[in-house]
């Protein structure tokens, strides 16, 4: 169902003026009402005259998540502190938080994105969501949940954790729509069957997953143990949270709502953009956003924009699924690879379930990478030959598939840290 | 007269040996006899126990992996030469051994070799033959 036919449905040169007219007010806005933005500009001596078309975007600086961070709290706000109304912020994790500050509008923007990704899954009024993002100053709860209030949905504020009461709320309430991580859901599908709890007798219907990225086989095995569609969704704090980009029903890429969310792919190294097909950096603009917009940020995910037309009817442009992030890309003895490949690859070997974890060490002058795979039912033998042989070949597979050399080590069901939020997959112990 | 052992996929991480005997003690559970094969990466208890469906059970609650495998319990003379003689008849009836390893109990002046084999009923039928005995089920549990 197109939430919104108008803009999600308009006829591309249409939506390129339109496009056009909010870039140049973007610009004329932030170079007068942001110095940071005011600074940049003056240093590349570009005016908000000189955007005359979009291709002239190109001439724009990008901002990167240091800039942003560089100017923590509220160094990119384009509007009087008053008008905000809401802020969030990204987890701080690795260094100052960066800031999104969201005026009335911005909300109303925010939860027109929502209802658009979450209508994209078949979300009407008639559902029953439970929001299992956490609610705080992450932007995945209140994101869901604006987007649900948008379309009158039933939304229960669950907030992540606390597995057992999930499965208690989701039984009595008949929760059709089911939003967190997709490494949580898998969680609650596992303690879902641990509690003898029928999946296929629920009521869920979809669930939409994001805020990390996951492998197709991963959807499959969603879809398989919690007999639902699984959508992803796309966002990110710096510009909105989630509602960047969406899944339609075809699930061939993800439309991304570009009236607002300008992207462009750029080649990480030398910044230049490229076509569509090719694989590069994501950049995105906020067109339209009023309390922090930002100018071609650097998203550090790795995608490609979708050449051709959805037979949704949409004319937004798609990006392919996340393939990876430039930051999270390994270099394993010089061999680049993207923790969601190897992922993809576990996943096709009969009985590995999706409780993995890559820890990558020094040895001399060597990087070594170790898979520890959590032992389950379906692999276990008694005859040890068949766990090597199983260990052999998923390191087999590793390097067949993706030319790297990796210790595959099978550890004991459940000592791999389940998480409520995004997973922890990579422990990389090698001194920089 | 093939008899039931648990198998347990241990990890390589301390303390995880003595979490499965304690398992065991809370569920009075008794352990006949027990090997530990290990690798690199982790090791394969195997046991024979006095109640092997309650010794599943408490265990996969405890969430370990646990398997059910069927072995043989053959008894063996306790004297220099009794498990060689059992060992000339499987291979001169080319009989594969997966692996062996031995029960503590005594019967008699016998001992009990556990076995696992490829082909359980020509090894029953060989040992039989030779008139070599076998322990069952029964005589496991007290």
């Amino acid at each position: 169902m197109i939430w919104n036919k108008q803009y999600e449905s308009m006829n591309p040169s249409d939506l390129r003026k339109l496009q056009t007219s909010r870039l140049q007010n973007l610009v004329r806005k932030v170079y007068s009402k942001v110095p940071f933005y005011k600074r940049k500009l003056d240093e590349l001596g570009i005016k908000p005259d000189d955007i005359r078309d979009l291709s002239d975007i190109t001439k724009l600086p990008f901002t990167s998540k240091d800039d942003m961070r560089d100017v923590y709290p509220y160094g990119l706000l384009a509007v009087d502190q008053r008008e905000i109304v809401e802020v969030h912020t990204s987890s701080g994790t690795t260094g100052k938080p960066v800031v999104d500050a969201y005026t009335y509008n911005d909300i109303e923007l925010w939860s027109e994105v929502m209802a658009r990704t979450l209508s994209m899954g078949g979300v009407t009024n008639r559902d029953v969501i439970q929001n299992a993002y956490g609610y705080g100053l992450f932007t995945g709860g209140l994101g869901v949940h604006y987007g649900g209030r948008k379309i009158g949905a039933n939304i229960i504020p669950i907030s992540g954790g606390n597995t057992k009461r999930q499965l208690v709320i989701m039984v009595d309430f008949h929760t059709t729509i089911l939003t967190c991580t997709p490494s949580y859901s898998l969680y609650l599908a596992e303690a879902a069957r641990e509690d003898g709890i029928d999946v296929s007798q629920l009521s869920l219907k979809s669930g939409f997953f994001g805020a990390e990225p996951w492998s197709e086989n991963m959807r499959k095995e969603i879809e398989e143990k919690l007999h639902l569609k699984a959508y992803d969704i796309y966002g990110l704090t710096e510009i909105i949270g989630p509602g960047v980009a969406a899944e339609c029903e075809h699930q061939n890429g993800l439309h991304i709502f570009e009236d607002h969310f300008f992207p462009e792919v750029i080649d990480p190294v030398t910044g230049t953009q490229l076509p569509p097909g090719e694989k590069g950096e994501l950049i995105i603009t906020t067109l339209t956003k009023e309390g922090t917009p930002i100018i071609r940020y650097r998203t550090r995910d790795i995608t490609y924009l979708e050449p051709g037309a959805c037979s949704c009817g949409r004319s937004l442009r798609r990006m392919h699924r996340l393939l990876g992030r430039t930051d999270d890309m390994l270099i394993i003895r010089g061999v680049n690879v993207f923790p969601s490949q190897i992922e993809q690859v576990l996943f096709e070997i009969e009985g590995v379930e999706p409780h993995y974890q890559l820890v990558i060490e020094r040895q001399g002058q060597l990087d070594a990478l170790e898979i520890q795979v959590e032992m389950n039912e379906r692999l276990f033998s008694d005859e040890i030959k068949n766990l090597e042989k199983i260990e052999q070949k998923i390191a087999h597979k590793l390097y067949s598939t993706l030319s790297i050399h990796a210790r595959v080590r099978l550890v004991e069901q459940k000592s791999i840290p389940r998480s409520e939020g995004k997973a922890v997959r990579v422990i990389d112990k090698r001194q920089i | 007269m093939k008899i039931k052992q648990i198998s347990v996929f241990i990890g390589n991480k301390k303390g995880r040996l003595a979490m499965v005997t304690e398992v065991l003690e809370k569920a009075k559970i008794d352990i006949r006899a027990l090997s530990l094969a290990d690798t690199a990466d982790f090791g394969m208890l195997r046991m024979i126990v006095d109640n092997p469906d309650r010794c599943s059970a408490v265990l996969k609650e405890s969430d370990f992996a646990v398997q059910e495998t069927d072995v043989l319990a053959v008894e063996v003379a306790d004297a220099p030469g009794g498990l060689h003689r059992i060992l000339k008849i499987f291979d001169e009836n080319d009989i594969n051994i997966e692996y062996v390893y031995a029960m503590v109990e005594k019967r008699r002046n016998a001992a009990a070799v556990i076995f696992r084999v490829e082909d359980y009923q020509k090894a029953i039928d060989v040992l039989t033959k030779n008139g070599i005995a076998l322990v069952g089920n029964d005589s496991l549990k007290k």
